[in-house]
């Protein structure tokens, strides 16, 4: 087997802002269209966005892609007001263009192989899962979604996953959904009935889904939100450890099967 | 005809730019996004006798123009080199040099043994300034005894190009480029990064699980091109200039400065494109400013 395994897709291009939709104060959508035909892109594949050159805002940053339009040539991202890159990247208007690395790393599992699928996504991890959610409907699975957040208004984009099946809802003070950590909703309870989940969000979030999976003997793949520097296994700085050592979340994730996880 | 090449000791590469070690993988990274064929030269990640884990995970941390990283020379050892990753890059048409580390001379001289071995490696990098790893790497860059004592010992079993890579974290940078010189270093690059830290006052602790990390990027430029300059005037063999290089701009800076080549480092982390560019803006620069041979600008600071 050949030592590198590099996905030949990848390349940098600038894309031109075509939409851009404010869900909230903290989230918006950018959809961004390429003037070429997309290459194949994978569920749970990201972007590396470059901002701009201030200071503060040096490295580029990782986005998951959070749904494809292959007629069209737009992908477009779900983005959390996290701090000044995506800040900055906000203040970007429809015409403008930015630049891209695309697509990068592994998707999720994405195949008929399993006949019914629980996704689980925490605040701004919601993104990777509505074309995974998508691309699962097509092939014939039954896609459930249990989403968290803090508040009400950390419940965002419900509409959209109540399209791909059923969905469940959690908020920390009950203001929408049943109250509490989304590892607490009763859906839970029946993750046994479940051939699979898929997840993403905080990382405790993360591994509180990893640690009920295994206790349910369900296979879980997690995506994971590794500090990243070049997005394409050069800098070997957003590595995780796994049972095979330190692995890059940006190249060989990021995502992982959590059985390949130390957090078990 | 404009004139590119340029030589490093006795090694002649097609044009003065370089990848730094640990920014640009083995190559085959790069492959999507440029010909790897068109650079002067890359410098593949630290090579280690043994396997390497590397530091635990946060190991980067972005600042103000610039980035601290802590891998710790994550590496797969010199023999899955030599065996696997070696047959992969082989067929670059650019001057491949290792980047050698170890935690004592021994490890040193027999890692650079080993790749002397490799008839498409023509040189090394020796790295005796790696400031992420606990015994070994920066220690033996910091002192003229112990710096003279690897690169003498290594000079032993390596005959290709040798490279010795150099620490900032020091007093007198030019005096250990002379020292290495003199116990038969080809030639010197740096800097490496400098070493620096990183505090989340929220959370009250260091963005690096090794709290100290290496800072690189824009932010060290000025340093970096003072300590070419420095050692420019103390040595005769070829300098490699690093530090900060984002543009053609910030490379004919360094030769100016007395470098013979560059590497381009955390740059490519911004742009996996970045090399071409500079390589691209050179050549401009000698158009437009006349310059039919790129070597009239080593050294060619006006008073």
């Amino acid at each position: 087997m050949a030592y590198f395994n590099i996905n030949h897709h990848q390349h940098s291009e600038d894309l031109l802002i075509v939409g851009k939709r404010d869900i909230n104060q903290s989230y918006y959508v950018l959809t961004l269209k390429s003037s070429y035909q997309f290459p194949l892109i994978e569920p749970g594949q990201f972007v590396n966005v470059l901002v701009d050159n201030s200071p503060t805002t040096f490295l580029r940053r990782p986005i998951s892609i959070y749904d494809v339009d292959f007629e069209q040539s737009t992908i477009d991202l779900l983005i959390l007001k996290a701090g000044d890159g995506t800040r900055k990247l906000a203040e970007k208007n429809i015409g403008d263009m930015v630049n891209l690395l695309f697509p990068l790393g592994r998707g999720f599992t994405c195949d008929a192989s399993v006949g019914k699928v629980l996704m689980i996504g925490g605040g701004v991890g919601l993104a990777p899962l509505l074309f995974l959610g998508k691309q699962l409907v097509n092939e014939g699975v039954e896609v459930h979604t249990l989403i968290g957040g803090r508040s009400k208004d950390y419940i965002i984009e419900m509409e959209k996953f109540e399209l791909l099946g059923k969905v469940y809802i959690s908020t920390d003070d009950g203001s929408f959904g049943e109250k509490g950590l989304l590892t607490a909703n009763s859906i839970i309870s029946e993750l046994s009935a479940f051939d699979k989940v898929f997840t993403c969000g905080p990382d405790p979030m993360m591994k509180a889904v990893a640690l009920l999976c295994d206790a349910y003997g369900v296979s879980c793949e997690v995506s994971l939100e590794n500090l990243m520097a070049c997005g394409i296994g050069s800098c070997l700085c957003c590595v995780e450890d796994t049972v095979d050592g330190h692995k890059c979340a940006c190249t060989d994730g990021p995502v992982f099967n959590t059985k390949l996880l130390k957090w078990i | 005809m404009m004139n590119l090449k340029v030589n490093i000791g006795n090694l002649e590469i097609k044009n003065p730019v370089m990848t730094a070690s640990g920014t640009f993988g083995y190559g085959p990274e790069f492959d999507p996004y440029i010909d790897i064929n068109r650079l002067g030269g890359i410098v593949v990640k630290g090579t280690t006798l043994h396997h390497r884990e590397g530091n635990a995970y946060p190991r980067m941390a972005e600042t103000p123009s610039g980035m601290l990283n802590s891998v710790g020379l994550q590496n797969k050892g010199v023999d899955v080199f030599c065996n696997e990753i070696y047959p992969e890059i082989k067929h670059y048409n650019t001057a491949i040099f290792v980047n050698v580390s170890g935690s004592t001379v021994e490890e040193y001289i027999e890692t650079a043994a080993r790749i002397n071995e490799l008839d498409h490696i023509p040189g090394i990098e020796l790295n005796i300034s790696c400031p992420n790893v606990k015994e070994g790497g920066m220690a033996f860059g910091t002192s003229c005894p112990s710096a003279v004592a690897v690169t003498h010992a290594v000079r032993q079993v390596y005959h290709k190009s040798l490279m010795v890579k150099l620490s900032p974290n020091v007093t007198n940078i030019a005096e250990i480029a002379k020292a290495v010189q003199d116990v038969g270093a080809d030639s010197v690059s740096l800097i490496n990064t400098l070493l620096g830290m990183a505090i989340n006052a929220e959370t009250r602790r260091p963005a690096l699980s090794t709290i100290t990390g290496g800072l690189s990027g824009p932010a060290v430029k000025p340093i970096a091109l003072r300590m070419v300059w420095q050692v420019a005037q103390a040595v005769k063999i070829p300098i490699i200039g690093m530090g900060g290089i984002m543009n053609a701009t910030d490379a004919i800076e360094f030769l100016l400065a007395g470098a013979t080549a560059v590497q381009v480092g955390t740059a490519n982390f911004i742009d996996p494109t970045v090399t071409i560019k500079v390589l691209e803006g050179i050549e401009a620069y000698m158009l437009r400013h006349g310059i039919s041979d790129v070597n009239e600008l080593v050294g060619g600071m006006r008073a």
